[in-house]
């Protein structure tokens, strides 16, 4: 187990390491200069190279690649141009919001989602399934800003229950968290119903039922435990969705997290700030879908033997 | 039973196309169905609500929301349509030198391909907006790149299996030069499943474009774009809620409409994915 975790986490280094290569590629090659936009267009040639060298943004690519990676390594993630604080200070600050926010909207996706899956697969083609399929296709398709926005109209407005925005309490996560999470439940209740509906197919759970095991049992130490594999892999990825849904609603709800500091950044065209945004996202995602392989094995004892 | 009397037998799936052809007429027939100019501004007529002179009222400068509901069509159709031919365009060539090339390349290719498609997808078009700078052809081109790796991977996917296939080796072993092989045996192989993937791009384009929009870094004003209406909406939220909210209701049909007809043609051109 503990050599599997290991080989994992290495295996994390070069997608990483890719990432930071593909985001400093990215704004290395596009048009559009940084420093030029940062001065102005009416910048002195002297300003902005003086500022290009003190950026270090003078020297090849690669070269500020690999101090990039350097530095990182050793836990500095650079200053930020706008503030000119530590980037990591400045990240650790909006961090736990941004986690807060995903985990319970992770928590909402996986009860309602799995919850409105497993009933759609028991009684398919009931009322309650087909309502449940249309929620999900309305769920899917609904921009999160949006959906956002209505909560905000219906809650804080006409009902006066919510705060419109902000962080701090209990009662503010609740706008944010049940936004980010709706497309999360509307994917979640599409693969569980599909996911049960197929196990529900298989021979070990008609001859289950043959045996004469009750419905319940059949389901939930047959069906149910099967079925949570593809569920559980779609949950990571779920996670990254939610991770750029988080962009939108801490903006609609002016929560203070990452994803509102990823786009002050790039307003700010503070590309070092953007870098380690982006890296902190990176490495959240690794972590999750390193969790999401661990869980497996607890979920699937085959995997487990194989070590 | 063929594709479309399959297809035609799915009553959402139909519902969705009614949806797509109205959408394109919309877009099509804008300066002719449109009610008011969609830049015409009347100041006194601000925040007018819905009903009246103006069916879905009026917006912060007073105009005529349903105008720019009907031009925004326009925006999001196009971007939606440019982005995901630039999406068919790279993954067909990448998957395609993937496919054929093997070796070095491929598995370059590939492990870069599982980089972008592993990271948030919000995050990837946020990061290449970020450097092209704000404005409609650089959102398609961000939503475009956006769709690259996945295509790439379901092109490659279908070259490995069609290049092992008899009918592929017969042809080559009867001398096929390549692009022959390519046009006559692995493009329409692989075209009704690019043509699902397209479908279900144009929904997540469209959400990816308003959602752009929307932090105002995609689509610019006075261009009338529904995310960029949203957007401007919420100032005004909490006194004039329909100038947000009625906007947001076109993006929601709008991709209700690609993603019904995309899960259709799913379901109609490929049997074994049936319910997936």
């Amino acid at each position: 187990m503990l050599t599997f975790v290991i080989r994992r986490l290495l295996l994390a280094v070069p997608v990483l390491l890719g990432v930071v290569f593909v985001v400093m590629l990215t704004i290395d090659l596009l048009p559009g200069d940084a420093v030029t936009l940062m001065l102005g267009e009416h910048a002195t040639k002297d300003a902005v190279a003086k500022l290009r060298g003190h950026l270090g943004l003078d020297k090849p690519f690669a070269v500020r690649y690999l101090e990039y990676v350097g530095r990182v390594a050793r836990g500095d993630l650079g200053r930020s141009i706008q503030q000119n604080r530590p980037v990591a200070s400045e990240l650790a600050d909006a961090w736990p919001a941004t986690l807060e926010l995903t985990v319970a909207a992770l928590v909402i996706a996986a009860a309602l989602g799995i919850a409105a899956g497993v009933a759609s697969a028991v009684w398919p083609n009931s009322a309650f399934d087909a309502v449940a399929r249309l929620g999900s296709l309305f769920g899917l398709s609904m921009p999160i800003f949006w959906t956002g926005l209505v909560l905000i109209v219906i809650f804080s407005l006409w009902l006066n229950w919510l705060p419109v925005g902000g962080a701090g309490s209990l009662s503010h996560l609740v706008l944010p968290a049940v936004t980010l999470a709706l497309p999360s439940v509307a994917m979640l209740a599409r693969m569980t119903r599909s996911a049960v509906l197929d196990v529900l197919r298989e021979d070990y759970v008609r001859t289950a039922r043959a045996k004469g095991v009750g419905e319940l049992l059949v389901l939930s130490r047959h069906a149910l435990r099967n079925a949570f594999i593809p569920i559980v892999t779609l949950l990571g990825l779920q996670s990254g969705q939610l991770m750029g849904g988080a962009v939108l609603t801490e903006t609609v709800f002016a929560w203070p997290g990452l994803g509102r500091l990823m786009v002050k950044a790039i307003f700010a065209r503070d590309y070092v700030l953007l870098q380690g945004a982006v890296l902190v996202f990176a490495l959240a995602f690794v972590i999750i879908n390193l969790l999401v392989d661990l869980s497996y094995g607890l979920l699937d004892p085959r995997v487990a033997k194989q070590g | 039973m063929d594709g479309w009397a399959r297809f035609r037998k799915n009553r959402l799936a139909l519902v969705g196309l009614v949806l797509v052809v109205v959408l394109g007429l919309t877009a099509l027939s804008a300066p002719w169905i449109a009610p008011y100019d969609p830049a015409r501004q009347s100041l006194i007529e601000k925040r007018s609500k819905p009903g009246g002179k103006y069916w879905l009222g009026a917006d912060e400068f007073g105009r005529d929301i349903l105008s720019r509901v009907i031009y925004g069509t326009r925006i999001a159709l196009l971007v939606g349509v440019l982005s995901a031919l630039i999406a068919l365009a790279g993954g067909l060539a990448l998957g395609m030198t993937a496919g054929f090339a093997g070796g070095w390349l491929d598995s370059t290719l590939m492990r870069a391909v599982e980089i972008l498609l592993a990271f948030p997808y919000l995050l990837l078009a946020l990061a290449i907006v970020a450097v092209l700078g704000p404005g409609a052809l650089n959102t398609t081109i961000a939503v475009g790149i956006w769709g690259i790796p996945a295509v790439t991977r379901i092109v490659r996917g279908s070259v490995l299996a069609l290049r092992e296939t008899e009918y592929v080796g017969a042809a080559r072993a009867l001398g096929a030069p390549g692009h022959d092989l390519l046009r006559r045996h692995i493009v329409p192989n692989i075209l009704p499943g690019l043509i699902v993937y397209a479908t279900l791009f144009m929904a997540n384009a469209i959400l990816l474009e308003a959602a752009l929009s929307f932090l105002g870094l995609g689509v610019q004003p006075p261009t009338a774009s529904w995310g960029l209406m949203v957007s401007t909406g919420r100032d005004v939220l909490l006194v004039a809620p329909h100038v947000a909210t009625v906007p947001g209701l076109a993006i929601m049909v709008a991709v209700l409409a690609f993603n019904l007809v995309g899960d259709g043609l799913r379901d109609a051109l490929d049997p074994r994915l049936r319910g997936s």
